[in-house]
């Protein structure tokens, strides 16, 4: 009996070790080790066995069927990792094709974009954002501005006017949300206003539609050092922290002292030349560029609003404006105003 | 302004270099627009020559072969000039010259003659524009002398932008007088301080007599008369002096008003006094519909508010603006009335306004000239009428009107300009600037009283004015610290709506559109291409009173054309297809009104997105901000995998809840038409069951009107959408309690049942303890029999403290069977 032991070891041992699927194992598991094998019998008829056998032929057995049962494990182990790396060989992929595209990302318009730019800088300045309406009152736009009727400074910008009233215009910055602030609110105020503005001129440097950028802050104390300040915190934000600024004196009806701000170009840092040595053409040579106008808010402008806290004597402040298509084409290399209008997908799709 | 440079240094030299002085301007207010040259570029080259004989062409009649001494010996030089004749001094180019406009002279062959050189006319030189002959100089200039030393040559000219503030450096003397305050190089006398002597007999009484009848609009006007004119081109000096300046001469008498208002900034008329009838003039206002013909033979029609200057037979010019052809002076004239007055700003802004004629004197008076300029326009006239055009001045000035009030005088606190610039300039400093500019300063203490000149009456009135003053001629530049307002009450940042609208319009990018910025204007066509009907707001747009073109003449009541037209010009240009959005206004001829408050008293809220500004006085117009999308072509690319499905009302409408999804807001839909909508396919969108927009297909007929195909879109009031927006305010719900249980039901209904009502009936059977119920499957055939249609929903019950059985879930089920069967629905088991 226990050469008979001895030999279905032998051969289920080398059947387990051949085995070559998962299939063929669970076969020779059954085989040999089920319910019906020889060793399982061999094992349930250990009682009928003379006295002096069974523990000579149940001891064998049982060594055996460990014995398979360890070699089972093991091949099946063995099989596993191979049948998986063959099934995993066999799911290759063309990964040169190309991937499935996702619902596309649209892209934010370049003059939302930049408008969002100088929010942010002025909101961490400590700045609000103010909005006004575009179809304005010719008192918030020009007169409330130090801009009295019949007054010259008008013709300054050409301005679009409403059928059949002849006080209702299109404003032509968005300095009228400056009073309309200040009537909405006593002093201290600091706020940006950004929004679409419009003038009678179209050409490749005028749009009758463009957007501008107003600040205005009126506190006690405020002088135009702090004016420079607050523009160079700007400026530096948007053109990078090694520019200058440069304050030319101005005109401009709604403030006194007026300046015109130039920012030191960021092309050719302020030299005029590039390295090559040929004249920068961004600044055309200057080392300077026109970026916006400024001043300190006119006492004649406060005092539309003197009931409301703002005594030219007691509270003073400065405002500025600047044009977004203008940061944004000096930013961004765009050539031509008119573009920004034309929303060409292409150009849409080229600003993130 | 063009100010030639030697013009400028005769009152004040700086000793530097135009581009020196013009940076130096710049910094301090005046815009210097460019520096520019008129003439020959340099002035190598150019020389006096003498003319020694001039004959005849062999080949051409039109050209004399002249022999020309020119200092260093005699050359041949071909002329095609009518007057040249030997004898005469002349303007000579030799070869290697360089002419106006940058061309070097050459020598040439002029039929078969070789010429070395070119005798010139004032026009090539640029220093006056007669091109009819060449230039005859005065006898007695040496051969060989360099033309610049009798003639400006490559003369630099400033050509500035002055500011409608400073109506003073509308002329020479003003700019020389701002270099003085700037350079402190010392300024000459004032070139008015020397009247004309009167030599002529009589008095000007005699001659001539002025009646204004509109003092506020004529403050004052001036006469005077000289005799013994003689009409002829102006010397060599004025001319270029005028030419250089921009202005063509003339002849002598016009010249010389034309340059006295170059250098005082004050305007001037000369009539040819024999035809003013009896030399009266009376100042008068035109009558309605008046009609007159101005010196450029144009025939205008005026209205009331125009002011006339006219003779006993009627107008002979718009005042302050221009004169009239019958008083002309002409070749003929010999004697002269000069009229120099002073007239109301305002009043020749709005006539120049009106009849579209603009002058050099327009622009200068409607800048409101002071009245006690015009005796030192008349006093510099008489003395070049005098010198210039051999005039007799008739003794006496007709002098109508007022002089103007006595200077201002201003405390200038020292404190004030510290304290509005942040810098500090010293009193000597500023009691310097100010003098060099002209105004008379005493000190009072650490103060300053200072009294403005006439010149600057209208510019500086106030302290403030006067701290610019000081401010721009210290300088803002190197001196001007750099400091941030030490201000502790100021909290910066967005509000709420803004920053929800951020999102809005991040979200809708994310979903795959690209925002555009449409123009506001559009054509009034508009409405029709967009099928809405008269009687609807959209069709009553705001219109502009001066458009730039008809196409541009009403404002857009909706972004669905801004969205089109730009769809349609890419489309065009055959981009697959375009997924577009705008966040920005329309405008509604409406008068905005001011919300209700809860206890229905009305006040003035400030929510811009609704068109509801801060300020006093609302807006003019309805201005609410929309956000609107449209798609046409597929809104995910197709690939080798699928995709490229083509938009439809579901793709869009996914779109729209994904954002509301963003923004936290619960949107509702219901079938509603609009003019410019599929009516099949159109649906207004609800906000707490109020429609807030609108989603759906464009009508065929609106697509065909822009030539696009199949389009999708939407337009949302963004206040609505945005004052809903619960996103960053929500409470925590528990997610760990009890475990839901979720079934599927498929109802069958009559087609015409809409998938909310059959949702809303589940729902209301389904009670509280009915956590969702979503549709996810329709179907419709045969089997269901003819107008039935099959939806599937998914159900989660669940209840906040404890295990559903399945006995409650089963009530709840047998509740939603009856809640269906009030809408004609059953169950499909």
């Amino acid at each position: 009996m226990l050469e008979r032991i001895e030999a279905i070891r032998k051969e289920a041992g080398s059947a387990i070790e051949a085995a070559s699927t998962s299939a063929e194992l669970e076969e020779l598991r059954v085989r040999y080790l089920g319910r019906k094998a020889e060793l399982t019998t061999i094992l349930r008829g250990i009682a009928d066995r003379p006295a002096e056998e069974r523990g000579q032929v149940g001891g064998g057995a049982n060594k055996a069927r460990k014995e398979l049962e360890g070699l089972l494990e093991a091949s099946a182990e063995r099989l596993d990792a191979s049948e998986l790396e063959s099934k995993l060989a066999g799911d290759r992929v063309d990964v040169t094709l190309p991937g499935a595209p996702p619902r596309a990302v649209g892209h934010p318009h370049l003059v939302a974009r930049t408008t969002r730019l100088i929010e942010d800088v002025m909101a961490g300045l400590g700045y609000r954002v103010a909005e006004g309406p575009e179809i304005e009152h010719d008192y918030y736009n020009f007169t409330a501005l130090n801009h009295p009727p019949g007054h010259p400074a008008r013709m300054l910008q050409d301005t679009f006017y409403v059928q059949s009233h002849p006080d209702v215009l299109l404003r032509t910055h968005t300095s009228p949300v400056q009073v309309r602030s200040m009537e909405a609110q006593a002093p201290p105020i600091f706020i940006i206003v950004p929004g679409k503005v419009y003038r009678r001129d179209s050409d490749a440097t005028h749009s009758p539609m463009f957007h501008q950028m107003e600040g205005l802050a009126i506190a006690e104390g405020l002088t135009l050092a702090d004016l420079k300040g607050t523009l160079l915190a700007l400026c530096r934000a948007i053109f990078g922290d090694e520019r200058e600024l440069r304050l030319r004196p101005h005109f401009f009806p709604f403030t006194e002292p007026s300046v015109e701000v130039d920012v030191s170009c960021f092309q050719c840092g302020g030299t005029g030349s590039l390295a090559g040595g040929e004249r920068c053409n961004l600044c055309k040579g200057q080392g300077w560029i026109e970026i916006l106008g400024a001043g300190m808010v006119d006492p004649n402008v406060l005092g539309f609003v003197a009931d409301n806290g703002y005594d030219p004597e007691r509270v003073q402040g400065f405002a500025f404006g600047l044009g977004v298509e203008r940061v944004a084409m000096l930013r961004h290399g765009v050539p031509d105003l008119r573009r920004f209008f034309d929303n060409d997908v292409r150009m849409l799709e080229q600003f993130g | 302004m063009k100010i030639p440079y030697s013009w400028l240094r005769e009152y004040c030299d700086p000793g530097v270099e135009v581009a020196e002085i013009a940076e130096r301007l710049v910094m301090t207010g005046t815009e210097v627009e460019r520096v520019g040259s008129v003439g020959p570029p340099s002035a190598d080259g150019f020389v006096v020559g003498k003319v020694l004989a001039a004959e005849q062409h062999p080949d051409a009649d039109r050209l004399r072969v002249c022999t020309v001494d020119d200092g260093e010996g005699e050359r041949t030089i071909v002329c095609g000039a009518p007057n040249v004749a030997a004898g005469q001094t002349v303007a000579v180019a030799l070869p290697g010259a360089r002419m106006p406009g940058g061309e070097k002279l050459r020598k040439a062959k002029l039929r078969g003659v070789a010429s070395e050189g070119m005798i010139l006319s004032v026009s090539e030189l640029e220093v006056g524009a007669d091109a009819d002959g060449i230039l005859v100089l005065e006898e007695g200039i040496a051969p060989g002398t360099p033309l610049a030393e009798v003639l400006p040559l490559a003369e630099p000219v400033l050509e500035l932008e002055v500011t409608p503030n400073r109506v003073d450096c509308f002329g020479v003397w003003g700019v020389a007088r701002e270099v003085h305050a700037i350079s402190a190089a010392p300024l000459a006398a004032e070139p008015w301080s020397k009247d004309a002597e009167a030599e002529a007999a009589g008095e000007v009484a005699d001659f001539a007599s002025v009646a204004v009848e509109v003092p506020e609009l004529c403050p004052r006007f001036t006469a005077r008369v000289f005799t013994g004119v003689t009409v002829a081109p102006s010397p060599l000096w004025l001319q270029a002096r005028l030419t250089a300046a921009g202005q063509r001469p003339i002849n002598n008498v016009v010249d010389i008003t034309n340059y006295v208002m170059l250098l005082t900034a004050q305007p001037l008329h000369a009539f040819d006094f024999d035809k003013v009838p009896d030399g009266a003039l009376t100042v008068r206002a035109a009558r309605e519909g008046e009609k007159m013909t101005t010196l450029d033979g144009v025939e205008r029609t005026l209205d009331a508010e125009t002011v006339l200057v006219c003779d006993s037979e009627g107008p002979t010019g718009i005042a302050g603006i221009m004169g009239g052809q019958v008083s002309e002076v002409s070749a003929e004239t010999t004697r002269v009335l000069l009229e120099v007055a002073n007239w109301n700003g305002t009043n020749i802004l709005r006539t120049s306004r009106l009849l579209g004629l603009r002058s050099e004197a327009s622009s200068r008076f409607e800048k409101q000239l002071h009245p006690a300029l015009c005796m030192r326009a008349q006093a510099i006239a008489s003395r070049l009428l005098v010198e210039l055009c051999g005039a007799k001045l008739v003794p006496g000035t007709i002098d109508v009107g007022t002089e103007g009030p006595p200077p201002p005088r201003i405390a200038l606190r020292a404190s004030r300009v510290e304290g509005l610039l942040g810098m500090r300039i010293a009193q000597a400093d500023q009691v310097a600037y100010l003098e060099r500019l002209g105004f008379a300063v005493e000190v009072d203490g650490d103060d300053l009283q200072v009294e403005v000149p006439p010149d600057r009456h209208q510019d500086v009135i106030r302290e403030v004015d006067l701290i610019e003053e000081v401010g721009r001629i210290h300088g803002f530049d190197e001196h001007l610290p750099t400091t941030l307002p030490a201000v502790a009450e100021k909290v910066g940042g967005l509000s709420r709506e803004q920053q929800l609208r951020r999102r809005a319009e991040d979200g809708l990018c994310g979903l795959g559109f690209d925002q555009i910025v449409g123009w506001s204007f559009t054509d009034p066509g508009e409405k029709t291409r967009l099928r809405i009907p008269d009687g609807d707001p959209r069709a009553d747009a705001v219109l502009l009173a001066n458009p730039l073109s008809e196409d541009q003449s009403a404002m857009r009541t909706t972004l669905l054309g801004s969205l089109l037209d730009v769809a349609a010009r890419n489309l065009a240009r055959e981009a697959g297809g375009v997924a577009l959005f705008e966040s920005g206004q329309v405008y509604l001829n409406i008068l905005p009104t001011g919300l209700k408050r809860p206890d229905g008293g009305r006040i003035r809220p400030v929510d811009p997105l609704a068109g509801e500004f801060a300020g006093e006085r609302g807006a003019p117009f309805g201005e609410p901000h929309r956000l609107a999308g449209l798609a046409v072509g597929p809104l995910v690319e197709k690939s080798w995998r699928g995709g490229g499905e083509t938009v439809d009302f579901f793709a869009l409408k996914g779109v729209l809840e994904a954002l509301a999804v963003e923004l936290g807001v619960v949107l509702g839909f219901e079938a509603a038409p609009e003019p410019f909508l599929h009516p099949g396919r159109s649906a207004a969108v609800l906000i707490a069951e109020a429609p807030v927009g609108w989603i759906g297909e464009i009508h065929p007929l609106v697509c065909r009107e822009w030539d696009v195909d199949a389009a999708f879109g939407f337009e949302i009031a963004t206040a609505a959408l945005v004052g809903a927006a619960t996103i960053g305010e929500e409470s925590y719900e528990d997610v760990t309690g009890f475990p839901s249980v979720q079934q599927d039901l498929a109802v069958l209904v009559p087609i015409e049942v809409t998938a909310m009502t059959v949702r809303d009936a589940v729902l209301e059977g389904g009670g509280e303890l009915l956590q969702s119920a979503e549709v996810f499957d329709l179907f419709e055939g045969e089997q269901l029999g003819a107008g039935r249609k099959s939806l599937a929903l998914r159900l989660e019950f669940r209840a906040p403290d404890r295990t559903l059985t399945d006995e409650e879930v089963a009530t709840r089920r047998e509740a939603i069977k009856a809640s269906l069967g009030q809408i004609g629905g059953s169950l499909r088991e």
